[in-house]
């Protein structure tokens, strides 16, 4: 029997196996390559996160100290002249958000009950393709089909058509996480509620779908952090206003767009409230991010115990 | 079970009309009406969606017909307009931004599927996904500000005394054009490619990798020639994915590609992508073939972005089914 | 218990967003809400006006997008706008075409200044007609070629390129730079010609005066046309250009008025005139009117009210607050004729 505890045997980084300089040679290149190339694939993993730390660092510096009392409550001052704010973009942000909630939330969520519990083979098919072809859409070519289909037939430009804008943008995510974690909802649960005689939609609707509550909220909560930094659909839906924009049909500032205007401007201080209103925008995502994984996690140990 | 309505159950014999009309009464029927109706509604959108862009191009198709491709002058005075400067712009940038993604992320999802430890690695993608998440204008506020100075004044030289020789980098280096646009892209695409490639990798059997060092490979071996070439197809796919969102990035690239359709060799001219003069010109496009010129490079894009991403999946479905008939 | 304070955290964010929201307009008593869009050239000035113009009459708001001539006289056509801007007056064609019959108004006199960026050098610079064209044409690439240093003896200009930026979108400033450059070069009136929007042999383009200034203003050793203003108002510097009797002229009050008392005097009744290259020793060759383009009809009475109420304020205190903003008063014939011709609008 070999006597593999004393070093006999086969193992192939045997170093008491007789090799030859060439063998010992490629053995060395072998080991140096592993450690190089795993150090590289390191080496690409910490660069790809300095980078995310440098934006969000650069944004917090810069917009930190752009950040005032004017800047939340002035309106835009006339060209040149200090002191203005974005108060009525970040209203206008939220007007569109708000619209773009009440189109994508109820088509996203029921669209995705339907894929996850009812219907046969085809039609699912179709919507599911639908859904996924919508998803790869660039932003801008459905900025182009709300202006076509709000902006035009109403002759002017308005929240309405940019929250439309949005909205659309929103579905296939919401679709595609609501139908992910309803999903994710064990079987024995549907099959227990059938078992004591609910119908299908009320084993939905009050079994299923509480059960991926909170999945589908971090879902939803993620979607509108996604469309708050859309920019290139509004540039023709909402436009932009320097005032107040009163109900819905009149054209709407949003942070995105003002911040492109101002970024691409030459005064100073329209520059400082631009990185000011990024910081305002990337706090949001990183809010809404966060607290998604928060919500998560808390779910999955809760569901562990 | 015809007939009976409860476990206690009333046995009648079932009429089609009464059975159509428990069906109906029952509240299942009426669900799956409602969600079927949402449902249609996305059908709905997205046939919309196609039919306004092809009918809202329909005055460009007529006048410029296949030409449109060949033509490299965008002319709205005279009414001259030609695809050509923007495709060449949308490619350029968009490949420039996946030689610059693809390896860094390839090498930073090997790194986190492979060699970190489980929480770290959930971690780090967390923040990756973050980076995913920063919206597209404010990648251009980082552009204008931070990248553009630095290609302008370290990079861009550096390239220029190195690589000269080269029609890539010949020409006056202005800050904005290609270049850039193709490393802001970059930055943006990074994130899908290393969380798609990082989730296929995941993917992969245990027993490839165990098998691979128990022929004696070293871990690099092991991963770089079992582990990777069997999640080859998902991390293609990843690539496609990568690609289709670099190609309908408007923003970031309209605020540092420099606005100018012309094309040229020189990576450090600037040029102009699909995305960036639609967002640029749409507003003022007078004339409707002036319009309809704009909606029919929105189609282009769309159709460019549709194959991708219906390639994209099906490379990585493939990988999904691969791993999934060894278990 | 998550979930339900979840729900009613929602429910919380939900009712606050909403008051929030509905706040402003439970505020306002419904002003006359008037949306224009147009040059960028008069941005500055049109900005304080219509502050100004809301202070002074709190029942109308003007909403006055910058997006470019291009873009104003689009907007205005396809109807998404009440009125437009321009610095390029339509031509008869447009006219013809328009499906809104329009009126011009003018409002300021400015002018398209030379704004460079070369850091290290402090004088202002002298540009000749032809450097200007060579430039623009690509024919002259460096900052120490000849055509430039003769006008600039003693000036040490380095030898770099030229980092030429034009405007990306339809542009009435671009109409008035090229126009110029169409007199003083018949090799650019062939080749590239007087239009909002040209074929630009090079350089990068910027979006509206501001991406034009913003542009040169970080990119060094970078040439501009911009309105005055922007370069004043950004500490930029720009140069003096040589005028059709042969001078170097630096653009200001006194210049640019002194190209338009020619045109004072014979302007057409539709106010639509070029002071590009005007003759005079002292007048500005790249100065320009700058138009609203005021639909002929307007069916919305308050709305029609409003902007009468604006141009008649125009013309008359309007015009005070326009030099402190670098642009010259409208010649008093020319406010005369524009007085009377306010009531054509119905």
């Amino acid at each position: 029997m070999t006597d593999f505890y004393n070093g006999e045997g086969n193992h192939p980084l045997d170093k008491t196996v007789p090799s030859s300089i060439a063998m010992k040679l490629r053995m060395l290149w072998r080991k140096s390559l592993n450690l190089v190339m795993l150090s590289v694939t390191a080496a690409c993993a910490l660069v790809t996160v300095s980078v995310l730390v440098f934006i969000l660092g650069y944004l917090v510096w810069h917009g930190g100290s752009s950040l005032s009392w004017n800047f939340f409550t002035k309106l835009p001052a006339p060209v040149g002249e200090t002191g203005g704010g974005l108060a009525n973009a970040i209203v206008g942000s939220a007007k569109l958000l708000l619209i773009a909630s009440l189109i994508g939330i109820p088509i996203g969520l029921m669209g995705g009950v339907y894929l996850a519990e009812f219907g046969g083979r085809t039609f699912p098919f179709m919507v599911r393709y639908a859904t996924d072809l919508l998803n790869g859409v660039p932003s801008i070519i459905i900025g182009i089909f709300a202006y076509t289909v709000v902006v035009v037939p109403m002759h002017h430009f308005s929240t309405l058509a940019g929250g439309c804008a949005l909205g659309i943008i929103m579905i296939p995510i919401a679709v595609r996480s609501t139908e992910e974690f309803l999903r994710a909802v064990p079987r024995g649960m549907r099959e227990a509620a059938m078992a004591l005689g609910a119908s299908k939609w009320r084993t939905v609707l009050t079994v299923v779908v509480p059960a991926a509550f909170q999945g589908i909220l971090t879902g939803l909560m993620l979607d509108i952090a996604r469309v708050a930094g859309e920019t290139a659909p509004l540039l023709f839906t909402a436009f932009s206003n320097r005032y107040w924009s009163p109900g819905w049909n009149q054209p709407i500032a949003s942070l995105p767009v003002m911040i492109y205007t101002y970024a691409i401007s030459p005064y100073d201080e329209w520059h400082e409230q631009a990185w000011a209103a990024g910081l305002v925008l990337m706090g949001l995502v990183l809010l809404a991010n966060i607290g998604a994984r928060l919500v998560l996690s808390r779910r999955a140990s809760f569901s562990r115990s | 079970m015809s007939g009976a309505t409860t476990a206690i159950g009333r046995v009648l014999p079932p009429s089609r009309a009464r059975r159509f009309i428990r069906r109906l009464t029952s509240g299942d029927e009426i669900a799956h009406l409602i969600t079927l109706t949402f449902g249609a509604s996305i059908l709905l959108i997205t046939g919309l969606l196609v039919l306004e862009l092809w009918v809202q191009s329909s005055l460009a198709r007529h006048q410029f017909g296949w030409k449109f491709f060949a033509t490299s002058v965008w002319d709205p005075v005279f009414g001259n307009f030609g695809a050509l400067p923007f495709i060449y712009g949308t490619l350029v940038t968009s490949f420039l931004a996946l030689l610059i993604a693809v390896p860094l992320g390839l090498g930073a999802a090997i790194f986190l599927a492979e060699l970190a430890p489980r929480n770290i690695s959930d971690a780090l993608a967390f923040l990756i996904d973050l980076l995913a998440a920063v919206p597209s204008v404010i990648y251009g506020l980082l552009g204008i500000f931070v990248v553009v100075p630095i290609m302008r004044t370290t990079i861009g030289p550096a390239l220029k005394s190195s690589l000269g020789f080269l029609p890539f980098f010949q020409g006056p280096n202005y800050g904005v054009g290609f270049l850039t646009a193709g490393v802001v892209l970059a930055i943006m695409v990074i994130p899908f490619v290393i969380s798609v490639s990082r989730e296929v990798l995941l993917t992969v059997p245990r027993d490839q990798r165990e098998a691979a060092v128990a022929l004696g490979a070293t871990r690099w071996e092991a991963t770089w020639k079992v582990v990777v070439p069997f999640a080859r197809a998902g991390i293609l796919g990843s690539v496609f994915l990568a690609m289709a969102r670099a190609l309908g990035e408007t923003m970031a690239v309209t605020m540092v590609i420099g606005n100018d359709p012309k094309i040229s060799a020189s990576l450090f001219a600037p040029g102009y992508t699909i995305a960036s003069v639609i967002a640029n010109e749409f507003s003022e496009a007078t004339g409707d073939l002036y319009i309809h010129s704009l909606v029919l490079l929105g189609l282009v894009l769309f159709l460019l972005t549709f194959i991708l991403n219906g390639i994209a999946r099906i490379f990585i479905v493939a990988t999904a089914q691969r791993g999934g008939a060894h278990e | 218990m998550t979930r339900k304070a979840v729900t009613v955290g929602l429910s919380l964010v939900l009712v606050l967003s909403l008051m929030l929201i509905s706040l402003p307009s439970a505020q306002a008593t419904d002003p006359v809400l008037i949306n224009a869009a147009g040059a960028t050239f008069p941005y500055p000035i049109y900005s304080k006006w219509f502050d100004d113009f809301h202070k002074a009459n709190p029942g109308v708001q003007i909403n006055y997008a910058s997006v470019g001539s291009g873009a104003g006289i689009g907007q205005l056509q396809a109807g998404t706008v009440d009125f437009g801007a321009s610095d390029m007056p339509m031509t008869d064609e447009q006219l013809a075409q328009a499906k809104v019959k329009v009126l011009h108004f003018p409002t300021v006199l400015g002018a398209a200044v030379v704004t460079y960026n070369l850091p290290g050098v402090s004088t202002e610079l002298k540009f000749t007609q032809k450097a200007l064209a060579g430039i623009y044409l690509g024919t002259i690439t460096r900052w120490n070629d000849p055509a430039i240093a003769k006008a600039n003896p003693g000036v040490s200009l380095p030898n770099a390129d030229i980092v030429v930026v034009h405007r990306s979108d339809g542009s009435g400033t671009t109409f008035i730079w090229t126009d110029f450059l169409g007199k003083a070069s018949s090799d650019w009136a062939s080749k590239v010609g007087a239009k909002s929007s040209v074929n630009w042999p090079v350089g990068l383009g910027g979006k509206g005066n501001e991406g034009v200034s913003g542009l040169v203003k970080q990119t060094p050793n970078s040439i501009g046309y911009v309105e005055l203003i922007y370069a004043v108002q950004n500490k930029m510097s720009y140069g003096w250009v040589q005028n059709a009797a042969g001078k170097f002229i630096k653009a200001d009050l006194a210049s640019v008025s002194a190209a338009a008392a020619g045109a004072a005097k014979t302007m057409p009744d539709d106010f639509r005139v070029s002071i590009t290259n005007a003759p005079g020793a002292t007048a500005y060759p790249i100065s320009s009117f700058t138009w609203l383009l005021i639909p002929v009809q307007i069916q919305n009475a308050a709305k029609r009210d409003a902007i009468k109420l604006f141009l008649n304020w125009m013309v008359t205190s309007g015009q005070g607050s326009v030099e402190a903003l670098s642009y010259a008063q409208l010649p008093k014939a020319v406010q005369a004729k524009e007085l009377k011709a306010i009531s054509l609008v119905h």
